[in-house]
């Protein structure tokens, strides 16, 4: 009540907060972070544009580790988790590919959050993988807003799409750890499209700029792909061993 | 159309802060949206208007406080402007954002019997 006369009138006051408005999805990622981190689970969020071959580089990816020598892993056990709006169809393929892979059905939503992800993960036996890979919805400008508990964002940015890709959508490259520029195979059909002016196009974006590129047809730019996911796993805080009495 | 989500967990927020101290209404909510946080402030409106509806929030006016995108030499401090490279010419060391991501709740104006 106001009580500066008396008036009876209810009082109106401040409250200050001064908090994110996403706190609670970031909280839910910091739980997949920690049960990630508990099983030694590498989780990679990989976005990109509808058809920039998310899905595609996965299957190259599970294609190459199986046949690379030399690595720390004989061979890795790799698992997906495939946010698409209506189907299935990318699971299926990561499946096909010999990945442990579910869909996140999405519907109308156009970005995976942690609750997603969260809830995808009871129905993935994921303790066992090595990697979990998070596709995320093709979408360059929502996912971005999104921490999901990932080790590392990757945004594949294909040579089809143009070399201004990333001044146009400067929030998801801002974000990204690496650009995977793919369908490197397709380059020679494309006269004006220069690799140089998509890597200065991140320089104005990125302040770490960081790209390589990938065919997941011709298998090219695979291995440094697979390097770059090595040491993000070797980066990663391994899990305290617990002591049972 | 992410503004939508974020509307969503804002009216959650503040309906949790208005319980919490028996609130009746809301008058005003005050929030800061950065120049790179990837949230359109319009879409963010049109979403506040859509979904306030049968919430506290119902007559509250939404202020947004743009806060525009600020980048600046981690070393020396020196601005970095935008459009050119995210990267200090004189310390050669990657840019910082020190401003331009937020996606804040500062403040909620509530009637309080």
């Amino acid at each position: 009540m106001c009580d500066s006369c008396g008036c009876g009138d209810p009082e109106v006051i401040p409250v200050d907060v001064h908090d994110r408005i996403l706190a609670g999805n970031d909280r839910t990622a910091a739980h997949n972070r920690e049960h990630f981190s508990d099983r030694h689970v590498t989780a990679i969020n990989l976005m990109g544009s509808p058809g920039a071959g998310k899905t595609a580089v996965l299957e190259a990816t599970a294609r190459s580790s199986a046949g690379r020598e030399g690595a720390p892993y004989p061979r890795w056990r790799l698992g997906a988790l495939a946010g698409d709006l209506a189907t299935d169809n990318d699971a299926e393929r990561l499946r096909s590919a010999g990945i442990l892979a579910k869909s996140i059905t999405t519907g109308s939503a156009c970005h995976l959050d942690a609750a997603m992800v969260h809830r995808g993960l009871h129905d993935l036996p994921w303790h066992d993988v090595d990697y979990l890979f998070i596709e995320n919805v093709g979408n360059l400008v929502c996912p971005a807003v999104y921490d999901l508990g990932q080790a590392a964002n990757v945004v594949a940015l294909s040579v089809t799409e143009g070399v201004d890709k990333p001044l146009k959508y400067p929030v998801m490259f801002l974000k990204a750890d690496l650009v995977l520029i793919t369908k490197i195979d397709l380059l020679p059909y494309l006269p004006k499209i220069r690799v140089e002016a998509i890597a200065d196009a991140l320089a104005h974006v990125m302040p770490r700029p960081r790209h390589m590129c990938v065919s997941a047809t011709t298998g090219e730019g695979m291995g440094q792909w697979l390097k770059w996911l090595e040491q993000v796993r070797v980066a990663q805080p391994c899990p305290e061993v617990r002591h049972h009495p | 159309m992410h503004e939508y989500s974020i509307v969503q967990a804002l009216l959650a927020r503040v309906d949790a802060e208005a319980r919490a101290r028996g609130a009746t209404a809301v008058h005003r909510l005050t929030v800061r949206i950065g120049e790179l946080s990837g949230v359109e402030i319009d879409l963010l409106a049109t979403a506040f208007v859509t979904f306030r509806d049968r919430t506290i929030c119902a007559h509250a006016d939404l202020d947004v406080r743009a806060v525009a995108a600020v980048w600046a030499c981690p070393v020396c401090s020196e601005r970095i402007e935008r459009g050119s490279m995210l990267r200090c010419a004189a310390c050669g060391v990657p840019a910082r954002l020190t401003q331009g991501d937020e996606i804040l709740l500062d403040r909620i104006e509530m009637e309080v019997p």
